[in-house]
This record gives C-alpha cells, sequence and structure tokens, in this order.
C-alpha cells in the first residue's frame, strides 16, 4: 500500500521517551517502522516504554541530558540516525516575583541547552544523514501565548522556536530539516503534585474549543510527518496542535 | 518557624489586603483578593522562605492562615 507516511527503514532518537509525549512517540514511530533509540533519565520507565515498542532493532540508552558526560556518552552511543526528536523537558509554574535565576536555569538546562547540545555535537560529529529530519517539542506558550505563572516555561519554549529556526537555516545545505510543533496541554503527568490542582486543570480544559486536552498520540502523529518523507520540503516550520486554543 | 514571621510572608503576597487583615484565624479564600495567581504566589513563597513543597491541593484542602502554618511546619 502506498505510504508516503512510512518511517520504514529510518533510525530515530527520541529523548524525553520515558514518559509523556515522548513516550508515545517512540511507540508510534515504531508501529510507523521505525528503528526507535528511546533515551530518559529513569531506567525502570524507559524500560517500560522499549516493552510497548512495536517490531524488532529498538534500543535504549539510559542518560540524563541535564548531565555534560552524558550528552557526551549517548552522541558517541549513537549509530548514524535519521531523525531526532527533542522531546525531554520540565516545567516549574512560578509567578513572575518568585521566578529566579536559579529556576530559569533549571528549566533552560533541560528545555533549551540539552536539546540544543545534544543536537550540535550529533550534527557536527556527521551522525545525522543527509535527509534527515530534526523535530522540537515546543509548546503554544511562549510562542502563541502564555499561561497564569509560566514566565519560566515559556522562555524556554520561546527559545527552542527560535533555535530551530536558526538551527532549520544552517542544516538546510545539508539536506536537514528542522521544525517544531506547538502543542497545546497534553494529558500527561507534567503536573502532577504541582502547584496546579485538578479543579483548575478541568477549568481550563474547558477553554479548549474541541473540549478537551490532547492526547500524547496526537502529538506524535505530527512528529511522524515531519519525520517522514512525506514532509521531505517541510522545514522551519511551527506545527500548531492545539485543539483550537489560541484561535480565543 | 515563627508565627508572625510566616504572617509577614503571607500578607506580602496580597497587594491590595491590609496585612491587618491576616490573622491565623483568617479564611484566606474569603478574602476579596483572593485568586488562583495568590494560590501560586502562595506555593511559591512556601518554597523559597521555608523549603517546603506545598501542592495545589494542599491549599485546596486548608481554610485558614493557621492551617497553612501548621501544614508548612509539618513538612518542614
Amino acid at each position: 500500500m502506498h505510504n508516503p507516511f512510512t518511517l520504514g527503514g529510518k533510525t530515530i532518537l527520541v529523548t524525553g521517551a520515558s514518559s509523556g509525549i515522548g513516550k508515545a512517540i517512540a511507540i508510534e514511530s515504531s508501529k510507523m517502522g521505525a528503528n526507535v533509540i528511546i533515551t530518559g533519565r529513569n531506567e525502570v520507565r524507559l524500560r517500560e516504554t522499549y516493552s510497548q515498542l512495536v517490531g524488532s532493532g529498538h534500543d535504549l540508552i539510559v542518560a540524563d541530558l541535564s548531565v555534560k558526560e552524558d550528552i557526551d556518552r549517548l552522541h558517541k552511543e549513537l549509530p548514524m540516525i535519521h531523525g531526532l526528536v527533542n522531546c525531554a523537558g520540565l516545567t516549574k509554574v512560578a509567578p513572575f516575583p518568585f521566578a529566579n535565576r536559579n529556576s530559569f536555569e533549571e528549566v533552560m538546562n533541560v528545555n533549551f541547552f540539552a536539546p540544543t547540545e545534544l543536537t550540535r555535537l550529533l550534527v557536527k560529529s556527521k551522525k545525522i544523514s543527509k535527509g534527515a529530519s530534526i523535530v522540537f517539542i515546543s509548546s503554544v506558550s511562549g510562542v502563541y501565548c502564555s499561561a497564569v505563572a509560566s514566565s519560566i516555561y515559556s522562555s524556554s519554549k520561546g527559545a527552542v522556536n527560535g533555535l530551530a529556526k536558526g538551527v532549520a537555516l544552517d542544516l538546510a545545505p545539508k539536506g536537514i530539516r528542522v521544525n517544531s510543533v506547538n502543542p497545546g496541554m497534553i494529558d500527561t503527568d507534567i503536573f502532577t503534585g504541582s502547584a496546579i490542582t485538578d479543579e483548575q486543570l478541568k477549568t481550563d480544559m474547558q477553554r479548549y474549543p474541541l473540549g478537551r486536552y490532547g492526547k500524547p498520540e496526537e502529538v506524535a502523529y505530527a512528529v511522524i510527518y515531519l519525520l517522514s518523507d512525506a514532509a521531505t520540503w517541510v522545514t522551519g516550520s511551527n506545527l500548531l496542535i492545539d485543539g483550537g486554543y489560541t484561535l480565543l | 518557624m515563627q508565627k508572625d514571621e510566616f504572617l509577614v510572608n503571607f500578607a506580602n503576597q496580597f497587594d491590595d489586603t491590609d496585612p491587618s487583615e491576616i490573622t491565623l484565624d483568617t479564611v484566606f479564600k474569603d478574602l476579596d483578593e483572593w485568586c488562583s495567581l495568590l494560590s501560586l504566589s502562595l506555593i511559591a513563597m512556601c518554597d523559597e522562605e521555608y523549603g517546603v513543597k506545598v501542592t495545589g491541593n494542599d491549599i485546596k484542602n486548608s481554610s485558614t492562615v493557621g492551617q497553612l502554618f501548621d501544614l508548612v511546619n509539618n513538612k518542614k
């Protein structure tokens, strides 16, 4: 059957694959035929993702991308890849008067500096093949809108979007495409036990024109498109996936 | 942790509420100025001043300033 969205024959690295959106991207990519290499900090949860990958030829590398030595080790261990999905991320809720430099550094390290450095090292060591696709998981926050007490997270995702544009331009001569996807709120455990209550999340959910939060798979499908040869003329784009949130 | 100091830190998160209105018996969600951003500010204050992680549900389940003080004390 004709399928321009197949990931068959492609080796795809997914960071942050132990939970949430990264986990769904890894699993769905394997279903589309990719050889998936997953990385994350938590070995137990990473193995759980690994066990759900469909097909063979997958690999798992435990690494904390906020640690320089781990990034160095990861990029050296990797084979040639055809796709990179920078998904590892965290959030920190703090009203601006409390958004101190330490908090910014904690979030920027994981959301911005880690994917920047990993991507740079992989490009420099020519581990990303010609025709490859790099996808940054950004957000609506910091690009199209923000939310209360989200200045830190928004800044990090705004930076990721700027990065993706700049890298897209620099890697175009190598035939490497670089794009971002910008999800609205996705049903993950990112706010479990946080400053945000379940009631607040329910109220927020009602602000989405499509009436609910997104599912991790709904982000994964967009990433699959960008990784696939269906998107060979797409670079430097932001793919908005937000259930209509930013229409209002 | 001193109660007086906690009251000052608590009252500091408010802009339009007279600090004298805030005592350990104050039902803080009844204050005119109360809003979800204040809840987040209180959580951030407890983290910054006392190194205690208060959750949104902790605030939801607390009624008076004194209950919040006890909660922070117990988590220290």
